[in-house]
């Protein structure tokens, strides 16, 4: 077919009802009607919802996850996963809380929280790039130590000593008293993922990877060097959280965050990022967290217990993922009847 | 004899007797048949799940479900035995099986027909199945005064020597080791997991190998859930909590491999007994239990590098014997 030929047909392809329906079928069109009918049940049901101070404060239960959202997004383009992000959190939060303890000040603590992120990222990064092992594996060794060393240490106890102006970092707030600092720090760090993602060479170079590692490899893409760095920048976003989630929770203990790697994978994954890897982009994801967000204080106003909300958020997932894929291909059936 | 020496099940099951070995130099109590008879029956669970998850990560998936399965069938055969006490316990493992096999090929359903990725399926599926847990209990828990004697002895009737649960694991093993080794289905398993484009090519059906794959890791994680509660004496919503990540570690230290199509039976009960060990072990030389966990983070990376070094040594021997 030549390429003038094939062209003509794209364009054949392209009438104004599909190019509608096609827009309607994207991921992020559709999650942001899924978020935009959560907001008018919301506030449908309860009259404060959508009170400004109200909304912001509700960001607080997912900001944190959201940080680690991000560079996540980059792990699983890559065809990799990290599940010991949680972990991280821990050890992160546990370093932090020995300095507390031993009365350091909050400029000490916060390099301390993201030092230890950064070398937990880099550990992970490190081993599964030497010796070529899958993400999984070495992550879920490393999820066991971290978290492991935390409780080794701590037992039963708690770290509840922390200067006292290192509580305004996690519930502080800024602009006219209104936006919490976690949400602007988020909000930093998803435009820095946006960019990343859309425009450099770093995420096309991710997207080759997921791709084809070998065909990355042959077209001279670092490929073991982006992955060493999306490990490690995903150990240091945990390092953020566990800073922020330290402060705003003024305590350390070794179940901290515990379970929050398949909370962070599944934002990911209802964001449109493919678990196989190769596909995803920032915004998706970023309209999954606030749908996830918003959906969850929604119900938590309605008394719905969190082991309910979870049976709706796995349905939501199921149902996400299969919806467009169902409209898809009874469209191709119909088309070649 | 060299070829049975080359096995990484040989190298693992020589670590394992080591292990022992240094254990009973500072513990003469371990190697009591009273510990070694505890440390099978605490085990047991973790075997026979794990042998499930085996099949998953065979065909390059991971079922993170089969701890909310075991809560699940746990659960609904402890409710059924506090309302209805008149029905046999015995009764039970088959219905919790049966619901295994339910849950198991709901899992199924969605990776063969909706084309999820078994991870992402499963993540799914485990907040809902663990959520009607917590629905069909109305967020209680059912304790062992609520069961009947029958039940609770479900898991330690003794038979032979051994308990019931013993002998039910030695069962699964020896039926998973024939399913694996002497069945079609079982070489279709290993084949559609080694290279799948090589296996749908020489007919094995795709839909076919992943139902059957998830099922059997629901029944199996099924009657687990039952023992496990009978074992406990409880069933609440929380049961056999991040028990799902034990499987896979027993699974990656028994030397499956991620990639898929890789690993035995054998490798995966020498990896769960390994865990039992540990386990013990940490119990009888006075370790804290809070050490455990940083413990099998370490055996777990410990094992995945060296099985990576061993594999990549053999492969770099073949080529320098290519004649080119």
């Amino acid at each position: 077919m030549s390429g003038a030929e094939g062209s003509r047909i794209i364009k054949r392809e392209k009438s104004i009802g599909r190019a509608v329906t096609g827009f309607l079928l994207t991921w992020e069109s559709l999650l942001f009607i899924f978020l935009a009918a959560v907001m008018v049940v919301n506030s449908l049901l309860s009259k404060v919802f959508l009170d400004p101070a109200n909304l912001f404060d509700a960001t607080l239960n997912f900001t944190e996850k959201a940080i680690i959202a991000m560079p996540m997004i980059f792990v699983i383009i890559l065809g990799d996963i990290d599940i010991s992000v949680a972990s991280i959190i821990a050890l992160s939060s546990l370093f932090m809380g020995m300095a507390g303890a031993g009365g350091a000040p909050t400029p000490v603590l916060i390099l301390i929280g993201l030092g230890v992120g950064l070398l937990a990222g880099l550990v992970n990064g490190l081993i599964i790039t030497r010796f070529d092992i899958p993400a999984i594996a070495v992550t879920l060794g490393t999820m066991s130590l971290y978290r492991g060393i935390s409780n080794a240490v701590l037992g039963d106890k708690a770290f509840t000593k922390y200067p006292e102006d290192f509580g305004s970092l996690g519930q502080g707030y800024a602009i006219a008293g209104l936006v919490p600092w976690q949400l602007l720090v988020f909000a930093a760090i998803a435009i820095i993922a946006a960019v990343l993602r859309n425009s450099t060479v770093v995420g096309r170079y991710t997207v080759a990877i997921g791709n084809s590692k070998t065909a990355a490899r042959f077209s001279c893409v670092p490929v073991e060097r982006v992955r060493l760095a999306v490990f490690a920048a995903t150990g240091l976003c945990s390092g953020i959280a566990a800073i922020l989630l330290t402060s705003r929770i003024g305590s350390t203990r070794p179940n901290i965050a515990s379970g929050w790697e398949l909370d962070i994978i599944t934002t990911c994954v209802l964001g449109g990022v493919a678990i196989t890897g190769g596909k995803g982009n920032v915004l998706g994801v970023i309209v999954a967290i606030f749908l996830l967000g918003f959906m969850k204080f929604g119900m938590g106003v309605l008394n719905v217990p969190g082991k309910v909300m979870n049976i709706i958020t796995g349905a939501l997932l199921i149902v996400a993922i299969l919806l467009p894929r169902t409209v898809e291909s009874a469209r191709r059936r119909r088309l070649s009847r | 004899m060299k070829r049975i020496l080359k096995r990484r099940e040989t190298t693992l099951f020589l670590s394992l007797v080591a292990l022992m070995l240094l254990v009973t130099l500072r513990s003469s109590t371990f190697l009591r048949p009273g510990n070694l008879n505890s440390i099978l029956n605490d085990t047991c669970a973790l075997l026979i799940v794990s042998l499930g998850q085996f099949l998953v990560i065979l065909i390059g998936g991971i079922d993170l479900s089969v701890a909310a399965t075991m809560a699940f069938t746990g659960m609904v055969t402890a409710l059924i035995n506090q309302y209805n006490p008149g029905i046999p316990a015995w009764l039970m493992l088959p219905i919790g099986a049966a619901i295994g096999a339910g849950l198991g090929s709901i899992n199924g359903f969605l990776v063969a027909f909706g084309a999820l990725p078994p991870m992402i399926a499963t993540i799914a599926t485990m907040s809902i199945y663990r959520g009607f847990v917590y629905v069909f209990s109305k967020g209680a828990w059912v304790l062992s005064r609520d069961m009947t004697p029958g039940y609770l002895a479900l898991p330690s009737t003794p038979m032979l020597g051994l308990t019931s649960m013993v002998w039910i694991t030695i069962g699964v093993i020896l039926l998973a080791w024939v399913f694996m080794r002497y069945t079609s289905s079982g070489r279709e398993v290993y084949a559609f997991g080694g290279n799948k484009t090589a296996a749908l090519f020489a007919g094995v059906r795709e839909r076919k190998v992943e139902m059957i794959v998830m099922t059997l890791s629901g029944i199996l994680a099924g009657i687990v859930g039952v023992l496990w509660v009978a074992r406990y004496g409880n069933a609440h919503s929380e049961t056999a909590a991040e028990f799902h990540m034990q499987t896979v570690a027993a699974c990656v230290l028994g030397g499956v491999s991620f990639v898929g199509g890789s690993g035995t039976v054998v490798g995966v009960v020498i990896g769960a007994l390994f865990f039992g060990v540990i386990n013990n072990a940490l119990t009888v030389v006075h370790i804290s239990p809070f050490f455990q966990m940083a413990i099998q983070g370490v055996v777990i990376l410990v094992a995945i590098v060296s099985n990576t070094l061993i594999d990549r040594k053999t492969q770099m021997k073949l080529i320098a014997r290519r004649k080119i």
